[in-house]
């Protein structure tokens, strides 16, 4: 039992210190030549454009399901003018970029561990290698690079969506103008709200990029190997989403006392 | 334990390269991955216009042999150089320039399921725009897959190709930077016979016009027969036994026997 638990821990910190590595590389070559433009661009649109309309559903609901559920509390103490506020600032400072986070692993995180996992099962990655390309430029740097910068933007979406959501339900229960809601939702969010909301955005898309280009990267074991590299991908980039928003927030009380 | 001292040497190397120097030198190499030995002293000379066969039980390491020639495997002890280099010493720089000049034939084709067909030719000239020789890149494709007779396959994915025409893609790839080796793994694996020949008769055509060295991992015998000028047999991590086809067919080693022995119905 000892011997399993301390062979679970040896594991754990050999694969933290890989994925640490994996990292520096990362960094040792995001800034260097050549710039694998075309690629960069192809994986923004793939991860960018073809996430759209899942954020925008998940965006929705959280925006309906969020003030339907408050709704009635509000009443009770007679706080329903609230309402607004209190919607914009939840979606903008935390469940907005958390959800579409946790989106984002699930469907991103996946598809580039499964994606580079099966390149690395059928020799794609030894063939770009002996070609004197550098597959790691090529396809993970590419890729951080773009999950990195397309999850702001993303969240950002999903935000819009979701305080939309929010006011149908406010429109159609309370009977708001639409220029009402919206002026009292950004009455009430200031840049202590806005900077580290966006700012965590991209240590989010760094570690799902990072995270699901390490697994697919190094995956073993032929077929069952990609499956492996696809969910493990989706676990660790979801952990690693939930650590950083708490660094996030620990950072954000002492910047912006928030 | 047999010693490597058993082997039959090929009149092909001793007569038809003197004088010549050799691509490839392999000397001593060992490798292991944890307790397992694959490699326990191997030596091997590839030499122009050359096409050497390594045959070898499943799992004897032959792979793991052509990937240290081009450094996908490092080895743990030995010397291997190829055009002259020493492969272990080698900067990543030098060692990207040095893979431009050795061609690899995957196993499983290994063309990239994202691009189509001249997309996949592109890839590897775009990033050596030495290469092109002042040519246009598309005629270069073209002139490539003219080479394995599947032009009308330029704008396909990969996927929409049959086993056959993906390892002809394959072959075109690698034959577009106009290397001096080809390493070929298991070229006629998992095809029909038919489709194996085409191949081999292809293999051919490309080591006339193109004159490339070639070194070549299978177990396909008619392979064997067909394009070696050598062949060395791969056994307990040495080079067990060497010889033409026709010397080592009539070998009486057991070990030798037994690849070329067709295979015994089981008595009723």
């Amino acid at each position: 039992m000892k011997n399993a638990v301390a062979q679970k821990v040896i594991e754990f910190l050999d694969q933290t210190g890989r994925l640490a590595h994996f990292a520096y590389r990362f960094f040792k070559q995001a800034f260097s030549r050549p710039f694998e433009f075309k690629e960069f661009l192809r994986q923004c649109f793939l991860i960018g454009y073809n996430s759209l309309l899942l954020v925008a559903l998940t965006g929705f609901i959280m925006g309906v399901v969020l003030d339907m559920q408050v709704r009635p509390t509000l009443i009770d103490f007679g706080a329903v003018s609230y309402m607004p506020a209190l919607v914009g600032i939840s979606i903008v400072r935390e469940i907005g970029p958390v959800v579409t986070a946790l989106i984002c692993s699930g469907k991103i995180g996946s598809s580039i561990g499964a994606e580079l996992g099966s390149m690395k099962v059928t020799e794609q990655i030894d063939a770009m290698e002996v070609s004197g390309t550098n597959p790691f430029k090529y396809l993970v740097v590419t890729r951080i690079w773009a999950t990195t910068l397309m999850l702001p933007l993303l969240v950002i979406f999903s935000d819009a969506i979701g305080l939309w959501g929010a006011y149908l339900v406010e429109s159609t229960k309370g009977d708001v103008s639409m220029t009402l809601f919206f002026d009292k939702v950004f009455q009430n969010l200031y840049i202590g709200d806005i900077i580290p909301a966006t700012g965590k955005c991209f240590f989010f898309g760094f570690a799902i990029g990072l995270v699901g280009c390490y697994k697919g990267y190094y995956s073993k074991k032929g077929t069952e190997g990609v499956g492996r590299a696809a969910n493990s991908a989706v676990v660790v980039a979801s952990i690693l989403v939930f650590l950083i928003d708490f660094l996030a927030v620990l950072v954000a009380d002492i910047f912006f006392e928030i | 334990m047999v010693s490597s001292t058993n082997s039959v040497h090929t009149s092909a190397r001793d007569s038809g390269n003197s004088g010549q120097s050799p691509l490839i030198v392999i000397n001593n190499v060992h490798k292991s991955f944890g307790t397992n030995h694959v490699l326990r002293g191997f030596d091997l000379s590839l030499y122009p216009n050359e096409n050497v066969v390594i045959l070898g039980k499943s799992g004897s390491g032959k792979s793991v042999l052509i990937k240290c020639l081009v450094r996908l495997v490092n080895v743990d002890a030995g010397e291997v150089s190829v055009l002259g280099k020493s492969i272990t010493d080698l900067e990543q720089k030098e060692l990207d320039i040095l893979r431009t000049e050795v061609g690899f034939l995957f196993q499983g084709s290994a063309l990239y399921d994202s691009m189509t067909v001249r997309e996949n030719l592109l890839f590897p000239l775009r990033r050596h725009p030495d290469r092109m020789r002042g040519q246009d890149p598309e005629m270069l494709v073209r002139n490539a897959l003219k080479d394995v007779a599947l032009e009308h396959t330029m704008d396909l994915m990969p996927a929409e190709l049959s086993g056959g025409m993906k390892r002809r893609v394959a072959l075109a790839r690698t034959l577009i930077l106009q290397p001096k080796i080809i390493l070929y793994d298991e070229p006629t694996s998992g095809l029909d016979p038919m489709t194996a020949n085409e191949i081999i008769q292809l293999m051919l055509k490309i080591q006339r016009e193109h004159q490339t060295a070639s070194l070549i991992i299978t177990h396909d015998m008619d392979c064997a027969r067909v394009i070696s000028n050598r062949i060395i047999i791969l056994y307990q991590g040495i080079n067990y036994a060497e010889g033409t086809y026709d010397e080592l067919s009539q070998s009486d080693d057991p070990i030798v026997r037994a690849f070329f022995k067709e295979v015994q119905k089981p008595d009723s």
